[in-house]
C-alpha cells in the first residue's frame, strides 16, 4: 500500500481542494488542473517524494492483481463460482483455478453458496474484469472462526506499519488471522481469545485516526487478558 | 409564478419578507454522515427546506442495459415526501421529479471521475423532507456533499443555489412567496475550481441584465455555499480525532 511519511499534521482533505501549486507532480486521488494539484476523493494529504496525494478515509475497495481477499460465493455456474470480494464488480472463480479437479457441472460438490474462501487476485483488466485464483499456497476454503468486515481503508491500520499491529494480535491472542486486503478479516482460536481478537478489530476501525493505535491496542488486550503476556512470553523463548 | 400579487415582497429599504436583504442566502446548515446504512449521506437544512441524500456505490448497474462499458453512470432519485408541502402531495414520481432527478444526475456526472469505475452505478437518493422553494438546490448541494462523504472519486464539490426576480427586483435564493408570486426563478450550480456552471434552469422572464446580474449574485453565492460544504466535510473527521486528543 502507500508509504506513510513520518507523522506529521494529518490534513484532511475534500475533493477539488489545492493540494499544491507550487510544481509537485499528482499523486495517488490526485489531478491537474491549471498548473495545480488537486485532490479527487476525500481523505489524508499526503506527500510522497515531489509527489502529492491523498490517502482515502472511505471508499469502496478496488482489487489490483496480486491482492490477497476474502470472498463468499454468493452464485454457482457449471464451470465457476460467483465470488463477492466486497468490489464493485463480481469475480468469478473459474474452475480451472480451484486445486480440484472439478468435472463439469459439479461446481457445487466442492464450493456451495455461503462458503468463505481466501482467494488471490490473478488479474484486473482495463474493463474492470475481475479473475480470481486459490492455486497458490495457503489459498483454500475457510472453516470455522470468524470474519469481521472493516473498510478496506482501514486495512492498513489494523496490519500497522511492516505488520507490527497484526503480529501483535496474533502474539498477544494467539490466534490465527488472516487480513484480506477486501476488509474482510478471519479470525480463529479459542472462544475467548477469538471475542478479544474480534473487539480489538473493531477498535481499531472506530480509532483508525488516532496515532499510536499498536499501543492502545495493546493495553485493551492486557485489560481483556491478563494472561495474554504469558503467550507472549511463551513466544520469545521457543 | 403568476407573477402578479398585491403583496410587498420588497420593501422600500430593499428588505425582503423575511427580513433578507437582497444578496443574502437563507441560512444554512450542512451535516455529513448522517446515515449508518449508506456509503455516503448528508442532511441539509436551507431556511425551511430539509433535505436528505444517501449515496450507494459504485455497485454493479441493474438493470443490466443501463450499464456503460467506458464508465459509471450516475443515477439519481429525487422524492418529495408526502408531507414535505402544505398541501400533501401524492407520492410516488411525476414528471417534475423525474426531470430534478435527471438534472442532477447530469449535473453530478460533470464531477464525478465516472471512467474509473467501468459499467458501475453510483446511486444517489434525495428526500425532501420539507419544501420551501429551491428544494432542486439544496437536494443537489446535498448530494455532492454525500458523494464526497462516500469517498467517490470526483474533481470537485457542487454548490447550488438560486437567483431570481420577485417584484421586480434581482433577489437570491428565492423562498416560498418570492418563487411563487416573483417573475423568474433561476437555479444554478457551478464548480468552484473553474466556474464552470453544472446546472442552469430559468422558469419565468428577466431582461438581460437582470439575468447577467442574477448570474452573477448566484455564483457568488455558491462560494460560500462550498465553503460551508466543505466546512461540514472537515468537521466530520476532526471531531473524532479531537475527542482522541482528550
Amino acid at each position: 500500500m502507500e508509504r506513510r511519511n513520518a507523522r506529521q499534521t494529518r490534513e484532511i482533505v475534500v475533493p477539488g481542494e489545492v493540494l499544491d501549486g507550487t510544481g509537485m507532480k499528482p499523486g495517488e486521488n490526485a489531478y491537474v488542473l491549471d498548473g495545480k494539484v488537486r485532490a479527487s476523493v476525500m481523505g489524508v494529504r499526503n506527500v510522497f517524494q515531489n509527489t502529492v496525494g491523498v490517502i482515502p478515509l472511505r471508499g469502496c475497495y478496488m482489487p489490483t492483481s496480486g491482492d490477497t481477499v476474502i470472498g463468499v460465493i454468493v452464485d454457482i455456474g457449471p464451470s465457476n463460482w460467483l465470488v463477492d470480494i466486497g468490489a464493485p464488480y463480481p469475480a468469478p472463480l473459474h474452475v480451472n483455478e480451484v486445486p480440484w479437479k472439478v468435472e463439469f457441472g459439479d461446481t457445487s460438490r466442492y464450493l456451495s453458496m455461503g462458503n468463505v474462501v481466501l482467494l488471490k487476485v490473478l488479474s484486473v483488466d482495463e474493463s474492470k474484469k475481475i479473475q480470481v485464483t486459490m492455486k497458490d499456497s495457503g489459498l483454500r476454503k475457510i472453516e470455522g472462526g470468524r470474519l469481521v468486515k472493516i473498510p478496506h481503508s482501514k486495512v492498513s491500520r489494523v496490519i500497522g506499519k511492516s505488520g507490527s499491529m497484526i503480529s501483535m494480535l496474533k502474539n498477544m491472542t494467539d490466534c490465527r488471522i488472516t487480513v484480506g486486503q477486501n476488509g474482510m478479516i478471519w479470525i480463529d482460536g479459542d472462544d475467548e481469545n477469538a471475542d478479544v481478537a474480534v473487539m480489538a478489530v473493531k477498535m481499531i476501525e472506530a480509532k483508525a485516526q488516532a496515532g499510536n493505535l499498536t499501543d492502545r491496542v495493546k493495553e485493551f488486550i492486557e485489560s481483556k487478558l491478563p494472561q495474554s503476556e504469558e503467550y507472549d512470553e511463551d513466544e520469545g523463548e521457543e | 409564478m403568476s407573477g402578479h400579487t398585491d403583496m410587498v415582497l420588497v420593501d422600500e429599504n430593499g428588505m425582503r419578507i423575511d427580513g433578507r436583504t437582497e444578496e443574502q442566502h437563507r441560512p444554512i446548515k450542512i451535516e455529513a454522515g448522517v446515515l449508518n446504512n449508506a456509503d455516503g449521506s448528508a442532511y441539509v437544512e436551507i431556511g425551511k427546506n430539509k433535505v436528505l441524500a444517501a449515496v450507494y456505490g459504485p455497485r454493479e448497474c441493474h438493470p443490466r442495459h443501463l450499464q456503460n462499458p467506458q464508465k459509471a453512470i450516475v443515477q439519481c432519485k429525487y422524492n418529495m415526501q408526502a408531507f414535505s408541502v402544505s398541501d400533501r402531495k401524492r407520492p410516488g414520481p411525476d414528471r417534475r421529479s423525474i426531470e430534478i432527478s435527471k438534472i442532477i444526475s447530469e449535473a453530478l456526472e460533470r464531477v464525478v471521475l465516472t471512467e474509473l469505475y467501468p459499467r458501475a452505478s453510483i446511486d444517489v437518493y434525495i428526500e425532501i423532507l420539507q419544501a420551501n422553494a429551491g428544494t432542486r438546490c439544496a437536494g443537489l448541494t446535498a448530494a455532492s456533499v454525500a458523494l464526497a462523504d462516500a469517498g467517490i472519486p470526483m474533481r470537485d464539490i457542487v454548490p447550488a443555489i438560486a437567483a431570481g426576480k420577485a417584484d421586480g427586483h434581482v433577489l437570491l435564493d428565492l423562498n416560498k412567496e418570492e418563487d411563487n408570486y416573483g417573475q423568474a426563478d433561476v437555479p444554478i450550480a457551478i464548480m468552484p475550481s473553474t466556474d464552470e456552471i453544472v446546472l442552469l434552469q430559468m422558469d419565468g422572464n428577466m431582461t438581460r441584465e437582470e439575468f447577467d446580474h442574477a448570474i452573477e449574485l448566484a455564483v457568488n453565492a455558491c462560494h460560500e455555499v462550498h465553503d460551508l460544504q466543505v466546512d461540514a466535510l472537515k468537521r466530520r473527521y476532526s471531531k473524532p480525532a479531537q475527542e482522541e486528543s482528550e
